[in-house]
């Protein structure tokens, strides 16, 4: 099958455009799976796409195919917020995000797909004493790591965001806020698409509706192929990157993972005009809104305090975001909400994620991303690439590991996240 | 939300209760005698189950007791809530 080269350049919109626009060709094929594949990726989200395209660009590496149960791009992918930012406090977090905001910054250009990148900066809002010294704290951290993030007074912050009300008088007033100006947004369902056009022309096999029921290992405990919906794939090489299902698959070779998956909830409202410039998120009164290209609010609300797998969420934990919007945003007020999701989410017990080796030979892991992933696509992928190719992991990555919970060396973003968990 | 039978005061909403995630996890009767593995196992290794999940509830604004029910996470119907102490019922799928 020849690798794709079609582009989107203004001559061939033109050339399509006389045409009837029905020249266009299929953006990836739809292989049948093959017996046996050097490396094979479980999930077809932005990370596992990622993953298999920076394998084929970065690492040479052929015969290369993605499994996916339902449709790419259909998971978490397509159900976050699109939040990008990397203003977090730990060092070896700073070092991880970052390096996936680089390279958010040249995606388009390098996927030759416009990921519709949009750097209009993260307002984090603070409403008590606690959370200015809390922000600051960051300020400071983040400067130190070389990543911008900047302390505003109120009126500063609402003469970058005009809709944010000052009013004294609500429960939780607006008392400064930490501004990422890097921080932004991305269309995630490009992100998904461009990884899959990109990789799949380099000949990665992507195959959708086939499900992973089993993991076979050899005598000697190693990996050896994977049993599917569609049949037995042989492999020495299998990354897992199912994030709410990672605990589920890694059972099946063994490993049990420090990982609870939680239904985590967004909502869109109706389109409207251009209103609201930059993100805004605010973790004491947890609630987080940026407006899309298209001109929805997208809304982010929070987990439901149990384990599920449900991809539904319980409504009174929307309805409590929606208060705190409507309270910060009075002229949201009278808006209609058109519909509302849920995601599943793997959560380790330091809220920072997994990229690793696992105990099993030719088995990877990259998960526990939990509330916050689709900010690190590029980098997830690009550092999970190096870690599956090389057999050992980036030095970035390499804090990341499963036994970090066995030594000791958790790195607890839990208390130190933007958002209250 | 749920509507949760507490086994003292019969189903409340779920707005009453606090969830204490995986039951019949017993603290090590000997924990000097853990090495790094085994604590890490008692601390952070969870089942995750797709399907019938044992776990705790506490009724915080009701009785304030505590209490373990299982459920389907890939419905979140409830099969059975039982009291602390007790072992674990039988659920048919």
């Amino acid at each position: 099958m020849p690798p794709n080269k079609q582009t989107f350049s203004g001559f061939a919109l033109l050339r399509r455009a006389f045409g009837g626009h029905l020249g266009w060709e299929k953006q990836w094929r739809t292989p049948e799976p093959k017996a046996a594949y050097d490396t094979v990726i479980v999930g077809a989200g932005g990370h596992g796409l990622a993953t298999a395209y920076y394998l084929a660009k970065e690492h040479g590496l052929r015969n290369i195919a993605v499994l996916e149960k339902g449709w790419l791009g259909g998971g978490n992918t397509g159900r976050n917020t699109t939040i990008i930012r990397s203003n977090y406090l730990f060092d070896e977090s700073a070092a991880l995000y970052d390096h996936a905001v680089k390279l958010w910054e040249g995606l388009s250009q390098d996927l030759n797909y416009n990921v519709m990148f949009s750097q209009r900066g993260v307002l984090m809002l603070a409403h008590t004493v606690h959370d200015i010294q809390v922000f600051k704290r960051h300020v400071h951290a983040n400067r130190l790591n070389g990543i911008d993030n900047e302390w505003l007074t109120p009126e500063e912050t609402q003469e970058f965001c005009p809709p944010i009300s000052l009013d004294p008088g609500m429960r939780y007033p607006v008392l400064g806020a930490a501004l990422q100006r890097r921080g932004g947004t991305a269309r995630h369902d490009a992100v998904a698409w461009g990884y899959a056009r990109a990789a799949d022309a380099l000949g990665v096999d992507i195959i959708q509706n086939c499900e992973v029921t089993g993991i076979r290992r050899d005598a000697k405990g190693a990996v050896e192929g994977v049993e599917t919906t569609r049949g037995t794939i042989r492999t020495r090489k299998l990354g897992v990157v199912a994030a709410g299902h990672t605990s589920t698959l890694m059972a099946m070779a063994g490993v049990r993972m420090p990982l609870e998956s939680y239904p985590l909830q967004a909502l869109v409202s109706e389109p409207i005009k251009p209103i609201f410039p930059c993100v805004v998120m605010s973790n004491t009164i947890h609630a987080y809104i940026s407006q899309s290209d298209k001109g929805e609010l997208v809304i982010g609300a929070g987990t439901d305090a149990y384990v599920s797998y449900t991809q539904r969420g319980g409504l009174h934990i929307t309805t409590h975001t929606l208060d705190a919007i409507c309270e910060l945003f009075p002229m949201f007020r009278r808006m209609k909400m058109l519909r509302n999701w849920g995601g599943i989410v793997d959560v380790t017990p330091d809220r920072s994620p997994i990229l690793a080796k696992t105990p099993v030979p030719g088995l990877y892991v990259n998960c526990g991303w939990g509330t916050g992933g689709f900010k690190a696509t590029p980098g997830s992928g690009h550092l999970f690439a190096w870690t599956m190719a090389k057999d050992e992991p980036h030095k970035i990555n390499a804090p990341f590991t499963i036994e970090r919970f066995r030594d000791g060396y958790l790195i607890d973003e839990a208390a130190a996240a933007a958002v209250a968990h | 939300m749920l509507l949760i039978p507490c086994p003292y005061c019969g189903p409340r909403p779920e707005s009453e209760f606090s969830y204490g995630g995986e039951a019949h996890i017993a603290r090590p009767a000997d924990p000097s005698a853990l090495d790094d593995a085994a604590w890490a196992e008692f601390l952070y290794l969870r089942r995750n189950p797709k399907g019938p999940h044992a776990e705790r509830w506490r009724h915080t604004h009701g009785c304030a007791r505590f209490f373990n029910a299982v459920r389907d996470t890939r419905t979140d119907k409830i099969l059975a809530t039982y009291r602390t102490g007790e072992p674990k019922p039988e659920t048919s799928k």
